[in-house]
């Protein structure tokens, strides 16, 4: 199993590569799409808020 | 000062944990001038060693990590555990989780842990790996306390009020889980019976490694992301406006998240670390221009509009100021990373000069900045004692960080230059005493500025310590709380 496993570290990595990619590109995706602007921004007034 | 002052702010009845954090604002100070003066000491043993006193206790050799530590994890740690329970708190409008014991162990634990610590390094009790000098009884306390820190701060975003978790949390808890998996992964050792002494598990180079996975980490977690948290929260509160831009708030934090943790590996370049292993860390390392330049430009173009409070308002200079040296540094730190510039600027005073623009300009003035703001609104004051010494504190540590940066640079690169030069037979041209003799006028320098550092931070130490106990006439105004004026004495 452990072997089996060995034998395929390179694949592993390649797929832990595009997997990272992947990944991050979805959080960009998510965070610079137009129609979330205005309730992502609204976040930065949390600490002018009273009390913040 | 000791008393708890109920604080019911007139929209919640949220009575949020502060005598602890008013303990490590003041540890914050106390630990700072101590961090600074020995800088000055060991900066003067190297330019007069005559200073070392013939005695073990106070060689150069125990007593730099006295001044690291000390700076780092005293100051600094202090400075960050005040200020993430602070900030956590108000927003997530919650209560500490664990209220006033938790916060009262935070502060006794991690203090106790410092002392241990330095008073280990003076007597000569340390595993010699650089900023995880604490033998293993020392390291396993703190993880204790570590890992309650990251249940209190875990658990106040748990129970929180407000929807959304703002930003300066994800970069506080970005910090307290890795340096917690860091200290950890980097400490794993054997004790020897009896000795108080360890072998640590890994060896050769995959302790190199291991060390400055760690080491390069501590750099982009503690005085990093620990200290960008500081800067999203108090930035946009000295400034009375929201940060520039959320959304670039969030990818700055993702993308330093993805980046930091490969970057330890140029800290190797040229040794027996394979040379993948090398490029991969200069590679990864230049890549966080990225993250590091977008974080700046957030933070600064925060001001946008609002310019002018610069020029009348002090405190804010040291934060705006400290994201200047932000972005001058981690500018330069990928330059240091590339290979070739690192053969010649590797094992240099290059290196010091580097670390202190990063330490003294950006930890060192975002921290000045926090605690000038941060003073009269824990102490129920509507205003600082006196502005005019916040600025005479400004300009006598930035020029002190500037003799520091520029002496270093001169003295480093000189430096360099020197180890490497060979005459047209192929022979060294210099001898390395000679190269220690031309680093003199450098070394004296570079004391000078720290003696100004130290000197602005006795100036910000008098300045704050008149605002806790000036009396006021009238009653406090500018409190974002309108909490009731309390006799906190």
């Amino acid at each position: 199993m452990i072997d089996e496993l060995a034998r395929h570290h390179g694949v592993f990595a390649t797929l832990w590569v595009v997997w990272f990619f992947v990944l991050f590109s979805g959080i960009l995706v998510w965070v610079l799409l137009p129609s979330r602007k205005r309730e992502l921004e609204s976040h930065a007034q949390i600490p002018l808020r009273k009390d913040g | 000062m000791a008393t708890t002052v109920p604080m019911t702010a007139p929209d919640t009845d949220i009575r949020y944990v502060e005598s602890p954090i008013r303990a490590f604002a003041i540890a914050t100070m106390f630990w700072g001038v101590v961090g600074f003066l020995m800088g000055v000491t060991i900066a003067s043993q190297l330019a007069w060693p005559l200073l070392n006193l013939d005695l073990e206790w106070t060689t150069f050799g125990r007593l730099r990590p006295v001044h690291t530590s000390a700076v780092i994890f005293a100051f600094g740690g202090n400075a960050l555990l005040c200020t993430s329970l602070y900030v956590v708190q108000r927003t997530c409008r919650a209560r500490l989780f664990g209220g006033e014991e938790m916060g009262w162990f935070l502060f006794w634990g991690y203090n106790f842990f410092i002392v241990t610590a330095a008073l280990g390094y003076v007597l000569g009790v340390t595993q010699g790996k650089e900023y995880a000098e604490p033998e293993w009884f020392v390291d396993l306390w703190l993880t204790l306390v570590w890992v309650l820190y990251l249940v209190a701060f875990g658990g106040t975003i748990l129970k929180r009020e407000e929807p959304h978790i703002y930003v300066a949390n994800w970069f506080y808890l970005a910090f307290i889980i890795t340096v917690a998996m860091l200290h950890i992964g980097n400490n794993l050792a054997l004790p020897v019976g009896g000795t108080g002494r360890s072998f640590g598990v890994a060896g050769g180079v995959q302790d190199a490694m291991i060390q400055w996975w760690y080491g390069h980490n501590a750099v982009g977690f503690f005085l990093t992301a620990g200290f960008l948290g500081m800067m999203y929260y108090f930035i946009p509160k000295q400034a009375e406006r929201p940060v520039y831009s959320y959304r670039l708030s969030i990818i700055h934090f993702w993308s330093l998240i993805f980046l930091y943790i490969w970057a330890g590996p140029h800290h190797l370049h040229y040794t027996a670390l394979p040379d993948w292993a090398q490029t991969l860390g200069m590679v990864f390392s230049i890549m966080l221009w990225m993250p590091s330049w977008g974080g700046m430009i957030n933070g600064l173009m925060t001001l946008s509009g609002a310019w002018d409070k610069l020029r009348t308002n002090p405190a804010l200079r040291f934060s705006v100021t400290a994201v200047g040296f932000y972005g001058m540094s981690t500018f330069e730190g990928p330059v240091m990373s590339i290979r070739a510039v690192n053969a010649l600027s590797h094992y240099t005073d290059w290196t010091i000069g580097h670390v202190h623009s990063g330490a003294m300009g950006w930890v060192g003035f975002i921290t000045f900045g926090a605690l000038y703001w941060l003073f009269p609104v824990l102490w129920r004051k509507s205003r600082l004692y006196s502005e005019r010494l916040v600025a005479w504190h400004f300009w006598i540590a930035t020029l002190g960080i500037v003799l520091y940066i520029t002496a270093m640079w001169v003295s480093g690169i000189m430096q360099g230059l020197m180890w490497r030069a060979t005459d047209e037979l192929g022979f060294l041209q210099y001898s390395f005493i000679e190269t220690v003799a031309a680093m003199h006028p450098y070394y004296v320098i570079r004391m000078l500025g720290g003696l100004l550092y130290l000197a602005g931070s006795l100036i910000m130490v008098w300045n704050l310590y008149k605002t806790v106990t000036m009396v006021e006439s009238e009653e406090p105004q500018a409190l974002p709380s309108g909490a009731v004026a309390a006799a906190a004495e």
